[in-house]
């Protein structure tokens, strides 16, 4: 396809945005249009969960970028006005107020929502931690409260929870794992995860569910969880993961599963992609779809979904990243380990607080933790460039 | 071009040093991001801008950038 006249960006938080900006940076001249469902100009999320949580910034602080970059990128901002319905032939989106936008690439960056606990609608006191909106509702419940059950043993959960420690309140977690993040990053990082957070006075409740919320009055009192204990709280924090915003593809005819269902360029259909965390693409290298839901990838995918609408012809190949920080921690892992990994120390002392670990598997590295190391594990990144950007061999059955 | 970092917002993701290590390197102790050149010469100014469109942290800036 030539390059097109008019692309339009449903989504207009960091992978919306930073396709838009690659778009330019290329070379792009032609119109942009970002539809965004919330009203605020693009704000970064890792700080929802940390600095505008505990206030050490203001939320002006998370924008990402100032008014004057907006301005110079050349491009209709349509605000507070959610995507409602994709027609893929002829390329355009209406929205939620009744605007109808065609445009001949459309680009889909709507992002995931927070998954709420059976109860919690119309429940005072029960917090997720999505958007910016949400973060400073949660401040202003935190700054009351003295109790606070977060429900979800994932990286949303450890880090709110330290947050929420580090703000004085007492602070409980609750999830299915044995200890934080052990799908995640196996059981020897979770393990330390689970010994940072009690040293830390943080309460764990591993291997359960909740059973119900408790509530008076309409308010939310505590927690029961499937083992029959209760918790007290006077703030709940639903962690419990993220569905892609895909609602408003249905019957669109694109491919939906987890995700908006994307070629090796992250394309949807023909003139129609995805990117950032709603887009579940074929990656190469692991020979398999695969949905990030990570800051870098919003970026990075953004590069390459911008690339390919010039028509780059490039397959998305990235060694994922994220970090994570919890208490003095900071985690930074590259790659996708899994639970199942042998692991290996590679650097530093896990008894000195400093350590590297490599994940392996059946093919050999596949990924790397820094546990306050963030250099050293950078350079052992390199390691697993080959399994990542090199497009799998078929094996034999 | 002038380039900035912003140390309090830096994640020590490194990906800066992955894509213009003669530009930016990390601290040995917490990664924190250490500029080793803010004003680069030309030809490494598409490097720079990309390090400062992926930074997951946004705490690069880039000022009297054409």
């Amino acid at each position: 396809m030539n390059a097109p006249g008019h692309v339009l960006v449903v989504g207009a938080s960091a992978a919306g945005l930073s396709t838009a900006e690659a778009l330019r940076r290329k070379g792009f001249g032609g119109r942009l249009t970002l539809i965004g469902a919330e009203p605020e100009p693009p704000y970064d999320r890792p700080p929802l969960s940390k600095q505008v949580l505990s206030g050490a910034w203001e939320p002006t602080r998370a924008q990402l970028r100032t008014k004057e970059v907006l301005d110079a990128l050349d491009a209709e901002f349509l605000l507070g006005d959610p995507a409602a319905a994709l027609d893929v032939e002829r390329r355009s989106v209406s929205t939620a107020s009744g605007t109808t936008v065609s445009a001949d690439a459309v680009v889909v960056a709507t992002g995931i929502t927070a998954r709420t606990l059976p109860g919690q609608s119309g429940l005072r006191g029960v917090h997720v931690v999505r958007t910016v909106a949400d973060s400073l509702a949660l401040r202003s419940a935190l700054l009351k409260a003295r109790r606070v059950v977060v429900v979800g043993d994932g990286v949303l959960g450890a880090e709110t929870a330290a947050t929420a420690r580090l703000m004085g309140l007492e602070v409980c977690v609750v999830g299915p794992q044995p200890a934080p993040m052990t799908g995640q990053l196996g059981p020897f990082v979770a393990g330390h995860l689970a010994a940072l957070h009690t040293g830390n006075g943080v309460g764990l409740r591993t291997g359960v569910l909740l059973d119900a919320l408790l509530s008076q009055d309409g308010a939310v009192t505590g927690v029961r969880l499937s083992d029959g204990e209760e918790v007290a709280a006077d703030v709940v924090v639903a962690a419990i993961g993220c569905s892609p915003c895909t609602d408003w593809l249905a019957g669109s005819g694109l491919d939906l599963d987890d995700g908006v269902v994307c070629d090796a360029h992250c394309r949807a259909a023909e003139g129609v992609w995805a990117v950032g965390d709603v887009a579940r693409w074929h990656h190469q290298g692991l020979g398999r779809l695969l949905r990030l839901e990570n800051r870098t990838n919003a970026t990075e995918q953004a590069l390459a979904v911008a690339g390919n609408i010039l028509g780059e012809d490039r397959p998305y190949l990235p060694v994922p990243y994220f970090w994570s920080d919890q208490f003095d921690v900071r985690l930074q892992v590259f790659g996708v380990p899994s639970a199942e990994n042998t692991v290996e120390v590679v650097e530093g002392d896990p008894a000195e607080g400093r350590f590297v670990v490599r994940y392996d598997g059946p093919r050999g590295p596949v990924g790397v933790l820094g546990w306050r190391m963030p250099k050293q594990a950078r350079l052992h990144r390199a390691g697993l460039v080959d399994h990542y950007t090199q497009p799998l061999e078929p094996t034999a059955p | 071009m002038k380039i900035t970092v912003e140390e309090e917002k830096c994640c020590g993701a490194g990906q800066c040093v992955l894509i213009a290590p003669e530009v930016f390197d990390q601290r040995e102790d917490d990664g924190i991001v250490v500029l080793l050149d803010a004003e680069p010469p030309a030809e490494r100014h598409d490097a720079v801008r990309e390090s400062a469109d992926v930074c997951p942290a946004a705490a690069i800036h880039l000022d009297g950038d054409e």
